[in-house]
């Protein structure tokens, strides 16, 4: 791992956050998360710790990648849905009067289920996409930097240094989704989410993301949704269960805590049977 | 059959014996079906004494048909002798949509390169005495300069106009449009594509007699009378292609902190811009051979007229009709230029498509850097 610490950070950053000063602590208040008259998550109120890695597991449709959604924004970009309550970063509400959500999905990035790279650019232009369409005027020298930095970072560019000019689409899936985590990165948020960065990728690519995860820990605070449980006692630090009492109800978080007690000796009946695979 | 068992190691089953190879028909059989169905149509010729080509046609086909699903259903199953003749059905209804094209084409090169040459492509219409003389002797002059001056001009015009008014429409209705105005547009849009063309030229001088007078007749009313037949297809074609890109890269955009509009601009636009090109080349050849608006909107002239904002011009297609119904003396000068100009027009059209096909693909090759 030779990513060098912050050195580039200043002048990527959005204007109002000094990194050093604050710890990009999420804290979550008593979110209702809507689909138009439909609520998909009730009542969530958690607190996600600054430089570890938080997981989210839960039965199908109980509503974590929509609670994961809600932490950048990226949840009312779909049509009539809406959220109540609060998601506090750095002490600022998300959704507090006047924000703007852009800004907002500056500071916290986001990694998708599929690998999803721009398919008009190459590798190269990928993973400075977030810069450049933001209009920010870069050097050659510059953009060489950040592109060599975020795919080290990514444990990727090994693997693609001689061909950065070729298509973002001809790399693998797994590949993708590391070049998908350096597009993220390259813009340096402060918090990461995935959802379920590594259901379409087969085993060895999960291995070198999920390693990717334990070393992108020390600068990011991580969110990630996974199916997976192996996974998220594997990587994360504390985890979160969420479930859903039946089609057409709410889902709602039941408990979070440690990753070892969740998965040891979770204080919920429900958390002990969806972990032990006794679920329904 | 059963030979192939002495030079390889691992003996193979002959094929006679599995389950998996017996009872089909081989190409050969088919093909045998084939040439026996011609000579039977063939046969047709003996009562009626002559060469019919449809009968014959008609009838091999027919044959064809009704004999490969008897065979086949003796010989192998009806699974395969249904696909057969679906297979038969589909092929010849494919050779008959053809039929027409490749036989306008056919016409139309051949009656057209009487006059495609030099002349036709650098005189207009703008005889001298001296030229009837040589017409009434047989001599090849006049040429269609100006009409294809003006129909890149007034075609030129509708694209500048009804590309963005229609890119603009399409952009909306996928990406911010919705509830009551977007339907509605939708529906409108829907009622354009049907417009008759001539109720758009009617429209267009309508317009132009508004402000500018009776009479009026310019290239710019043509390309106006186009621009309403050429939108509804653009926003058509352009919506199908923006729908066609992943809500992935738009989202994997929101991402980024890329606001909505960027977004459109440098990915979902990018994303599309080949299909675009092609439909905006399709909508352009759909309107390049409009008659009856220009007829009425832009006029005819006998000379080059570049202006679309003073006067009359003449069109390809516009020409190509007065050059037929008007062909002066003797008659055979006049509808050799009117061949010319429709194999011009049509060799227009292929060019463009060739442009679009070529764009398309230097566009979509993705990673320009």
């Amino acid at each position: 791992m030779s990513v060098e610490p912050n050195t580039a950070a200043e002048p990527t950053r959005t204007p109002t956050s000094s990194s050093d000063a604050v710890d990009h602590r999420i804290e979550v208040d008593d979110l209702n998360i809507f689909y138009g008259d439909f609520r998909a998550v009730a009542d969530v109120s958690m607190t996600i710790e600054p430089k570890s890695i938080t997981a989210l597991i839960g039965p199908s449709g109980c509503g974590k990648s929509t609670f994961l959604r809600s932490l950048n924004r990226m949840h009312e970009v779909i049509g009539g849905a809406y959220v109540e309550g609060h998601v506090m970063l750095n002490g600022e509400d998300l959704y507090g009067h006047g924000v703007d959500p852009v800004a907002v999905r500056r500071k916290v990035g986001m990694v998708f289920q599929r690998p999803n790279p721009f398919p008009t650019m190459s590798i190269y232009d990928n993973v400075i996409a977030g810069m450049k369409l933001n209009s920010k005027r870069l050097g050659k020298s510059e953009t060489d930097d950040i592109v060599e930095r975020s795919l080290r970072g990514a444990n990727l560019w090994d693997e693609v240094k001689d061909r950065l000019d070729r298509p973002g689409s001809g790399l693998s899936g797994g590949q993708q989704q590391r070049l998908c985590i350096a597009r993220a990165t390259a813009v340096e948020p402060d918090v990461l989410l995935m959802d379920e960065p590594c259901s379409a990728l087969d085993p060895i690519s999960t291995l070198a993301i999920e390693q990717l995860m334990l070393e992108l820990r020390e600068q990011y605070t991580i969110v990630i949704v996974t199916h997976n449980m192996q996974q998220a006692a594997r990587v994360s630090e504390r985890t979160g269960f969420f479930n859903i009492e039946g089609t057409g109800k709410p889902g709602r978080l039941v408990e979070i805590d440690d990753t070892s007690t969740i998965f040891s000796n979770p204080s919920e009946q429900a958390t002990q049977d969806y972990v032990t695979g006794r679920f329904g | 059959m059963s030979l192939g068992t002495t030079s390889t190691p691992t003996p193979t089953p002959s094929p006679t014996t599995s389950d998996l190879t017996s009872g089909q028909l081989s190409p050969r059989h088919i093909g045998l079906i084939a040439i026996g169905s011609v000579v039977a149509g063939a046969l047709t010729w003996i009562p009626a004494g002559a060469v019919n080509w449809a009968r014959w046609i008609i009838v091999s086909v027919l044959t064809y048909i009704v004999a490969t699903y008897v065979i086949s259903r003796i010989v192998e199953d009806s699974r395969k002798a249904t696909d057969r003749v679906v297979a038969a059905v589909v092929t010849s209804a494919f050779l008959i949509v053809m039929l027409p094209l490749v036989s306008v084409i056919w016409t139309v090169v051949e009656r057209g390169s009487a006059r495609f040459d030099s002349t036709f492509f650098t005189e207009t219409m703008r005889l001298t005495p001296e030229d009837m003389a040589t017409q009434n002797e047989g001599g090849a002059v006049g040429g269609a300069y100006h009409a294809i001056i003006g129909t890149l001009i007034v075609t030129g015009l509708a694209t500048a106009f009804s590309v963005p008014f229609g890119l603009f429409t399409a952009i909306y209705l996928v990406e911010y449009g919705k509830g009551k105005l977007a339907r509605g547009i939708t529906s409108m849009v829907d009622v354009m594509t049907g417009i008759p063309s001539i109720v758009a030229g009617l429209f267009a001088y309508a317009l132009f007699e508004l402000f500018f007078g009776p009479g009026t007749r310019t290239g710019l009313a043509g390309g106006v009378a186009l621009t309403v037949l050429m939108t509804p297809v653009v926003v058509r074609s352009s919506e199908e292609m923006l729908r066609l890109v992943p809500n992935e890269l738009r989202e994997a955009s929101y991402a980024l902190g890329v606001p909505k509009w960027k977004t459109i601009v440098k990915v979902v636009m990018p994303t599309a811009i080949a299909g675009i090109l092609t439909g905006v080349t399709l909508a352009i050849a759909r309107v390049i051979g409009e008659t009856a608006p220009l007829l009425v909107t832009v006029g005819l002239a006998q000379d080059t007229n570049y202006s679309p904002f003073d006067g009359r011009m003449t069109t390809l297609p516009v020409y190509t009709y007065y050059q037929y119904v008007q062909p002066g003396i003797p008659t055979e000068a006049g509808q050799d230029r009117a061949w010319a100009a429709a194999f011009a027009l049509v060799l227009i059209v292929a060019i463009l498509f060739t442009i679009a096909r070529v764009l398309a693909k230097v566009l979509k090759p993705k990673g320009l850097r």
